[in-house]
């Protein structure tokens, strides 16, 4: 047991925790929590400061402090997908946000199934995108605390079974409860404290380790020495390179990992509780301060592999936990009140993203599953209630995730999700734009990416953990069939399954409008104006905020 | 193309509510780091970093400054009534909003 590192954790812990009960006084919440603008979007009114710590704390997740370095340690260059994912997207999501932003400012949307239905005025389409937003966030939260888990175990807390798991189930138990009271004040305030340890200890790291192994170009060498040795299947382990069949798989991993971001629910949350649009703007440009953090992290993986550290047994599945390397090195590199520190940023790095994953997750159950299915005469105040208690059970369904799927697939849960949650871009995004294509042919898109993403990820195999199916999120080319024609025969490229799901869902969804165009099916009522798309905050035609 | 119009009260001929910016197209700058033979090789080191891992770290900056100067080229577009002039139904400012394109 590190008992001075579990003691300067504890404090940290203790601190956020208080700070997230006191979140539901912050910024005039008073009792007008009970409704979804206040709860579900911290009363829309965050400036640019406060979406700059909480977007960034939302989107740089434990699974960056923890699997991108353990990927590195693992695979080398590949895990530095990371990086060109977290780069891209600001560029990419910063018009459609804005859009994004402005009609459902307009309109009072609380998710993208809120949009989806105004655009379209169809109830399935917009269950389709929320029960895939709520589907896809679980595994996402689940990460989360698998980042927390490792942490804990790096710290002692390593005992097997049920009992393995308690210093988990407490810590979220923890953050269930202040969620529920405060709504998304509490990762909003918790993220200054979060990004704050994080940048610190990213910094002292990426100042102090290099120079005591012999700098980097020592690192890299020794890193890619390790790498060559064979791993588990009589191959290399890795390369800090690319290789000639991952490079095309390294693109759209990035690429479709930055289209996924745009629609997850904690990244539209994150968004639309932004006070205006040049909020959003100014962050789109600072944001991508934090992936500097990203890029010297991920690198922080072949520290480990030059310094020889490793990854932790894990009692509760018997196995090494590669998971735990980051923890591992700062555990064995720095004085343990440091180490803590390390700890406390990531394990606070945790339970921002859940906090604000569940919120999103609930307000999707809430606006368009409850609201629409259960109680169609919903009010404000039960709207709050319900999504309240949705964010608790979203949290226990992830806890779930973590106690009985192997958590050495941490990374690729998310990836599943990432998969699945590109489905609903045709209907999200490009609906933004335009509402050429047809409710039928978003409908069936969906379901043939749907199935086809899932039935792809079922058959990849992951041999350096003898697993059959579900294996990760890379197709090689020459597995790829259309109703048994092979048109990539003999090529050992490797892809990302999720772009492979999208364009078939796409190339579906085109067809099926242009039919549907021919045959004049009604294609619903759109409620939305094309100056909704542009509306700034004060313009008169928004939607007061909260009113009952 | 031709959507299906929905019946709207007080329908607008100005399209679909897109605004074209020649600016915008800076945007799309940063997917060139998807470009990978570019990049994939070792040399030349930057204070020991093989080039594949600096040339994409570059790119964060260059990113950010695509994202800034679309920023600030498109400062001036107009978002849809942002004036108060006490016009608050919705149709006074759209015919305010297209007013403004004519000019």
């Amino acid at each position: 047991m590190q008992w001075t590192e579990l003691v300067v954790f504890s404090a940290l812990f203790l601190l956020v925790t208080v700070l997230g009960f006191v979140a539901s006084r912050w910024k005039n919440a008073g009792s007008s929590l009970d409704h979804l603008d206040e709860w579900g979007l911290g009363g829309r009114k965050f400036g640019s400061w406060i979406t700059w710590f909480m977007v960034g704390g939302d989107l740089y997740t434990a699974y960056t402090f923890v699997a991108v370095p353990a990927l590195i340690f693992g695979a080398g260059a590949l895990g530095f997908y990371a990086l060109p994912y977290t780069v891209i997207v600001y560029p990419l999501v910063f018009l459609p946000l804005l859009r994004m932003w402005s009609v459902s400012r307009v309109h009072g949307y609380v998710t993208t199934a809120d949009f989806v239905r105004g655009r379209y005025g169809s109830r399935t389409l917009a269950f389709l995108v929320a029960i895939t937003g709520i589907v896809a966030t679980m595994p996402y939260i689940a990460l989360q605390l698998v980042g927390l888990e490792a942490v804990l175990r790096t710290m002692g807390l390593n005992a097997g079974g049920l009992l393995g798991h308690l210093p988990l189930l407490i810590a979220f138990l923890i953050l269930a409860l202040y969620t529920y009271q405060s709504g998304l004040r509490a990762p909003a305030l918790i993220a200054f404290v979060k990004d704050g340890l994080i940048y610190v200890v990213i910094l002292v790291a990426a100042i102090y380790l290099p120079s005591k192994f012999g700098g980097w170009g020592h690192i890299f060498d020794s890193a890619s020495d390790a790498l060559a040795k064979p791993g588990a299947n009589g191959k290399p382990k890795g390369s800090i390179f690319l290789t000639g069949s991952n490079q095309l798989q390294y693109a759209t991993l990035a690429l479709g990992s930055a289209l996924a971001l745009f629609l997850y629910p904690h990244m539209q949350t994150g968004i639309l509780a932004s006070k205006s649009r040049k909020v959003i703007k100014k962050n789109m440009m600072a944001l991508p301060i934090y992936s500097v953090l990203l890029g010297v992290l991920a690198m922080l993986g072949y520290i480990a592999l030059t310094s020889g550290a490793k990854p932790i047994v894990n009692h509760a599945t018997g196995k090494p936990d590669s998971n735990t390397i980051f923890p591992v090195l700062f555990d064995q590199q720095f004085p343990s009140w440091f180490a803590g520190i390390a700890f406390a940023a990531i394990g606070i790095g945790a339970l921002v993203p859940a906090a604000i994953m569940s919120i999103g997750a609930a307000n999707l159950w809430t606006r368009n599953i409850y609201k629409e299915y259960v109680n169609r005469g919903a009010t404000p105040a039960q709207e709050a209630k319900q999504a309240k208690l949705a964010s608790l059970v979203v949290k226990f369904g992830a806890v779930a995730f973590i106690l009985f799927i192997d958590p050495q697939f941490s990374i690729d849960l998310q990836l599943i999700g990432g998969v699945m949650i590109l489905q609903t871009l045709p209907a999200v995004a490009v609906a933004l734009y335009t509402r050429w294509l047809h409710i039928r042919g978003l409908v069936i898109g969906w379901f043939v990416g749907m199935g086809w993403g899932l039935y792809l990820l079922y058959t990849i195999p992951n041999p350096a953990t003898n697993h059959a199916h579900f294996g990760g999120s890379a197709l090689t080319l020459e597995k790829l069939s259309l109703l048994g024609w092979h048109p990539f025969g003999g090529s050992q490229t490797q892809i990302y399954v999720g772009v492979v799901a999208l364009a078939a869902n796409a190339v579906v969804a085109v067809v099926v409008t242009v039919i549907a165009h021919a045959f004049k099916v009604s294609n619903g009522l759109d409620r939305t104006h094309p100056a909704d798309y542009h509306a700034e905050d004060g313009s008169p035609n928004v939607k007061p905020i909260a009113v009952h | 193309m031709p959507p299906a119009q929905p019946p709207r009260a007080g329908s607008h001929d100005h399209g679909s509510g897109l605004r074209w910016n020649a600016w915008n197209l800076v945007l799309l700058a940063p997917l060139l780091m998807l470009v990978t033979p570019w990049f994939n090789f070792d040399g030349p080191r930057l204070v020991g970093l093989p080039f594949f891992y600096w040339y994409q770290l570059a790119f964060v900056p260059v990113s950010a400054i695509c994202v800034a100067i679309v920023y600030v080229k498109t400062k001036d577009e107009p978002t849809s009534a942002t004036d108060h002039s006490g016009r608050p139904t919705v149709d006074d400012l759209d015919s305010s909003t297209s007013d403004r394109r004519k000019r």
